[in-house]
């Protein structure tokens, strides 16, 4: 990439994707946040406390850790980790969250809405709204609540209110259309944290922004450490916030590859996937043009995955962008090779993965192996696997049955 | 001037726009419906096109939409029945803009041309991206309708009347459609402001469901558009209380 970089353009678009497409009701309010979040971008006091809460709060720097068994164990290429499991909350969702919520008080905002798919963002937002003292309601699909009961009752202990969205599919789309409603209806006091690279213009450029601190360091580390770039960058994508956090700082280091892993769900071949730049089609949803999964008349189409954070119809319109420039490579991962990646890196490194993470880790596992000793892998370790564990034990303990 | 706003210009009394959503019942009672709402002193009836996501609508709406999917009613064709459609007032489809983006806008354009349909109303298509309609526009009798909010500033108001044709529809509440018992006051002064700044008629939607309302909006604009409601009514089998509804409606002067 010869030219700087410096999408988006003033209406939001990331070449064809991107974009405000919502009600006239949030034009306001989108447009208070830009024009903030503009001024707040050159505000030495407001970026100094960000990062005052990002050191001491959150607990960043987070390491960028070789994993030096699983190179062995694959016989390829170095594989780095960057340790976003080891922020405050558990995942990479809380450098986002610090972000809006600090702007929702520049904005004089008494309370903040979210959505939540596997519940980090949601823990995240609750959060950041108890340290902030602010007012917060977030919406969760009935079945990302029950099958992450212990982060809905985290949410609850931190003093929010946990909606759960009986509507759809029961998952993060519908929650997200429900957070929408409600900030509509709320939108002069409210701000809504989104919590990916997705939404109206300027959301997913303030959410890459405020998770471009992930490869940053991850870029200042290498470089410490190796004395060059790395070779490969590799993220799992729902939203895709991680990967864009880890990619976005690396977009003009052309020799650097890029790899945006997609949940594979069931298979591509099957209807049960979430893999919406493989398999989707350009469409508005949520407020963007982006890459969405569709039905032949344009309804949008239920997503699937093991892991409920990367259960999503749609993908970033940057990461869109990405792919349709070519300087990102999409590839996805099946829920079967989540789980095997998931136990491997906690025997071979005592480290549990999210399962988001473990299709990052996946992709590694297949891809470092045709890359030659002598290279490097960065992985986006975006998140640990407390959360999962139950949801593994009980798939194991079904599996070993069958076999019985 | 667009057939839309002739239209409206005409009534000495409010305009009345009932709402109703293409395919719920089945494809088969639409035609049947507009025939109806005509019939019941509609003088302009608004045709919602069903879609997965929703995020305008109230629950009423969404689960009407929902029906409709259920039946698999698809943009072509609702666009087929209205393009054969007897009735004599003119339509306007109400559509997020997923499914037209994805039907494709050129064709969808080609499709309604000379079709009673004259106006269309898309709650997530800003004034900001009406490029993606602006070359067909000009081209047809289609009018593009602008939504004002309670939360859309004056100086943005002027910009959105400068281009605006067919009607103005106000938006009466921060929310979703649905209906309502009270309004917050505001909206009467956003309507006045309004109306002192164009000579388009002007209409309140979002909650509109009893005669009081539509008494009250009176005062302050040229009619009013029902939804969930209408929808509601239908869905319950109360077509004789909806007619005798409308047809009361349609009586009342505009101040």
């Amino acid at each position: 990439m010869n030219k700087p970089y410096t999408l988006p353009d003033e209406k939001g678009f990331y070449g064809e994707y991107g974009g405000q497409f919502v009600p006239e009701t949030l034009m306001q309010a989108v447009k208070q946040l830009q024009e903030v979040y503009q001024k707040s971008q050159h505000d030495e006091q407001f970026q100094a406390e960000l990062a005052y809460y990002l050191k001491e709060y959150v607990g960043r720097e987070t390491p960028l850790y070789f994993a030096e068994q699983l190179t062995d164990y694959v016989g390829g290429a170095k594989i780095y980790l960057k340790r976003e499991d080891l922020n405050h909350t558990g995942a990479h969702k809380i450098n986002n969250t610090v972000g809006q919520i600090l702007l929702a008080k520049k904005m004089g905002k008494k309370r903040v809405v979210a959505e939540t798919g596997a519940g980090q963002h949601g823990v995240a937002t609750a959060t950041v709204a108890a340290l902030m003292n602010m007012e917060c309601t977030i919406f969760m699909g009935a079945i990302d609540v029950q099958r992450q009961a212990l982060n809905v009752f985290r949410m609850e202990l931190l003093g929010a209110k946990v909606v759960s969205v009986e509507s759809g599919s029961k998952t993060l789309k519908d929650a997200v259309n429900e957070a929408l409603r409600y900030w509509v209806a709320t939108v002069e006091d409210t701000h809504y944290v989104m919590g990916s690279v997705l939404g109206p213009h300027p959301f997913p450029q303030i959410v890459r922004d405020y998770q471009s601190v992930i490869g940053k360091e991850a870029k200042k580390q290498f470089l410490e450490k190796k004395g060059v770039l790395p070779d490969a960058l590799i993220a799992c994508v729902g939203g895709g916030s991680n990967a864009m956090g880890l990619f976005y700082p690396f977009v003009e280091d052309s020799e650097v590859e890029m790899y945006g892993v997609e949940a594979a769900g069931l298979g591509l071949e099957t209807a049960k996937h979430a893999a919406s730049i493989t398999k989707g089609e350009p469409g508005v949803l949520h407020g963007a043009l982006m890459k969405v999964l569709q039905d032949e008349s344009g309804q949008i189409n239920e997503a699937f995955s093991i892991s409920a954070g990367l259960d999503y119809p749609g993908l970033g319109p940057e990461h869109c962008h990405f792919n349709e420039i070519k300087r990102v490579k999409y590839v996805s991962i099946t829920d079967d090779e989540a789980v095997e990646a998931f136990q491997l890196l906690t025997k071979k490194e005592g480290i549990i993965p999210a399962l988001e993470s473990a299709h990052a880790i996946a992709y590694t596992m297949k891809h470092a192996k045709d890359m030659s000793p002598d290279q490097s892998v960065i992985v986006c370790l975006s998140g640990r696997g407390d959360k999962d564990v139950a949801q593994i034990r009980t798939l194991l303990n079904s599996k070993r049955g069958e076999k019985k | 001037m667009k057939t839309l706003e002739k239209k409206m210009k005409n009534q000495a009394n409010m305009s009345i726009i009932p709402y109703i959503m293409a395919g719920d019942g089945g494809l088969e009672q639409l035609e049947e419906r507009l025939l109806f709402l005509e019939h019941a002193g509609a003088t302009v009836i608004e045709v919602g096109i069903p879609f997965s996501d929703p995020v305008a609508d109230g629950p009423i709406i969404q689960a009407a939409g929902l029906r409709a999917l259920q039946k698999k009613v698809n943009l072509e064709q609702i666009i087929a029945v209205l393009k054969n459609s007897q009735v004599k007032v003119p339509l306007v489809i109400m559509s997020y803009f997923q499914p037209i983006f994805h039907y494709g806008v050129e064709t969808f354009f080609s499709q309604l041309h000379n079709s009673p349909v004259k106006g269309l109303i898309i709650p997530d298509l800003p004034f900001e991206h009406q490029d993606y309609l602006t070359p067909f526009l000009k081209k047809s009798d289609i009018a593009l309708v602008q939504l004002i909010s309670l939360t859309s500033s004056p100086a943005r108001i002027q910009e959105l009347i400068a281009n605006a044709e067919g009607f103005i529809y106000t938006v009466t509440v921060n929310g979703t459609t649905g209906e309502k018992i009270a309004f917050d006051q505001r909206i009467n002064q956003q309507l006045k402001l309004v109306k002192s700044q164009t000579n388009l008629p002007v209409l309140a939607g979002f909650g509109v469901s009893t005669l009081e309302h539509v008494e009250n909006f009176s005062k302050f604009c040229d009619g009013v558009i029902i939804g969930s409601k209408v929808v509601k009514m239908f869905a319950e089998k109360q077509e004789e209380e909806l007619a005798k509804f409308l047809q009361i409606a349609k009586e009342v002067p505009k101040h």
